[in-house]
């Protein structure tokens, strides 16, 4: 059995079922307010969910069930009197360390966690970065979206931020470095300076088998690292579009990535109204399209970036995404085939799957 | 003092009760002292920088106000979600 945690527009919704047949809503929280995202840690199972209410504002609540009861974690704000205020909590990742959890969101900061997701502290190192004043906001927001942890090192975490980049640290958060070299934003000027930050990266994923090898959805590109996150080269020929958000790997193969490719910024739908999902696994080379059993007519779906997700590691791993349509759909065979797991939800904002 | 009127989830977090007398001379001291006593409004109402959320309006006896408004005596003072950050 499966467990899917689906933030909506409207809520989270928690579902449960196997490939290849309808889900059953097991759950629904949050009732009427943006659950921007929301996961279940598995060492603890405790789940932990993003909302952001448009009154009260963003806030991280936790429950060991989805249908039981909720409490507001503590510390989910910027430093008072300041003069910025949060707004939103984007993702939420288990780190390497017992206990330890990182929540990432805008204006561009990280959150750490040691208690399992009851407090929280806000990351100083990222938040007082000396080029913070030059970090502008994408569409989205200035959304740190993205956190990568490194298996067995809990000092060494990757984390990006629309449009400020990629930023790496090797001391637990302490100090922080860009990770740009290699990108080619093509709404900047080919003359920008080296130093430019205003890179919006839209999704990242680093391989456990192969730390070093990163894989990237850009705002218009599709990158590898092959030096954890340090220089990035293209790998988006053979694409529909390079133009997309959510990323997935299979985590024992460090060549694999899965995309799913939008037209372009100005159009942010499905191309050719078809529902592909992309697969590579000679780590960009060459990219095979999974079709089968997704609406392949007339179909103009925007799959947003939390809203892809895997379950499982073995061979033969399930897939899982929702689309601002309302639709999940999954794969129980590693995105060789493809059935509807869930329909009519609100528009999705994140999906996340175990098993 | 003035009595501040709280509804739905901020009456849930503020003991379920509905009414609370609190000290204070204008808005934002009456909304401050009110965290104070029921921490778990706090961030609900103001945001960190100690301003009035976006979409939360206050009232004081029917009236729209802001957090420099000067309040007092038999005051009734509402916090309401606005209709503004409602959405489809």
């Amino acid at each position: 059995m499966t467990e899917l945690l689906v933030g909506t527009k409207k809520g989270l919704f928690a579902l449960e079922g196997s490939p290849g047949e309808p889900f059953a809503v097991t759950a629904r929280a949050f009732a009427g307010e943006p659950v921007e995202y929301a996961m279940r840690d598995p060492r603890s199972g405790r789940v932990i969910a993003s909302v952001t209410s448009p009154f009260y504002g963003p806030k991280l609540f936790y429950a060991e069930d989805p249908a039981g009861e909720w409490e507001q974690a503590d510390g989910i704000a910027l430093p008072e009197g300041g003069e910025a205020a949060l707004e939103r909590i984007w993702v939420i990742v288990a780190g390497e360390a017992e206990g330890l959890l990182y929540a990432g969101g805008d204006p561009g900061v990280l959150f750490e966690s040691r208690d399992g997701g009851a407090g929280w502290e806000l990351n100083r190192g990222l938040w007082e970065h000396p080029t913070r004043n030059k970090w502008q906001p994408g569409g989205g927001g200035l959304c740190l979206h993205t956190i990568c942890t490194w298996p067995g090192e809990p000092d060494r975490l990757a984390v990006a931020i629309s449009a400020a980049g990629v930023w790496l640290t090797d001391d637990g958060g302490a100090t922080w470095r860009r990770g740009n070299e290699g990108l080619v934003p093509r709404y900047l000027p080919e003359d920008m300076p080296p130093d430019e930050v205003g890179l919006c990266v839209h999704r990242l994923h680093r391989a456990p088998t192969r730390p070093e090898r990163m894989f990237m959805q850009f705002h218009g590109g599709v990158y590898r690292s092959d030096d954890a996150g340090e220089s990035w080269t293209d790998i988006a020929a053979g694409l529909p579009s390079d133009f997309g958000f959510p990323l997935v790997l299979d985590p024992s193969d460090p060549d694999s990535a899965y995309v799913i490719p939008l037209v372009a910024d100005m159009d942010r739908v499905t191309p050719e109204g078809r529902v592909r999902v992309y697969e590579t696994r000679d780590a960009g080379a060459s990219w095979t399209a999974r079709g089968k059993g997704l609406p392949q007519e007339h179909a103009y779906l925007t799959v947003l970036r939390e809203a892809f997700d895997r379950a499982g590691e073995d061979e033969g791993f399930e897939l899982y995404f929702g689309a601002t349509s309302g639709d999940v759909f999954g794969s129980g065979d590693a995105g060789a085939s493809w059935s509807t797991s869930a329909t009519r939800l609100p528009p999705v904002y994140s999906v996340s799957a175990q098993r | 003092m003035p009595t501040v009127r709280l509804r739905g989830p901020l009456k849930s977090r503020a003991g379920d009760l509905p009414d609370h007398e609190v000290a204070g001379g204008t808005v934002g001291e009456l909304l401050r002292e009110l965290e104070r006593v029921h921490p778990a409004v706090a961030g609900w109402i103001l945001d960190e920088r100690g301003s009035l959320r976006r979409h939360i309006n206050v009232f004081v006896n029917g009236e729209r106000v802001g957090e420099d408004t000067a309040v007092g005596g038999d005051d009734r003072v509402e916090v309401l979600p606005a209709i503004s950050g409602g959405g489809a």
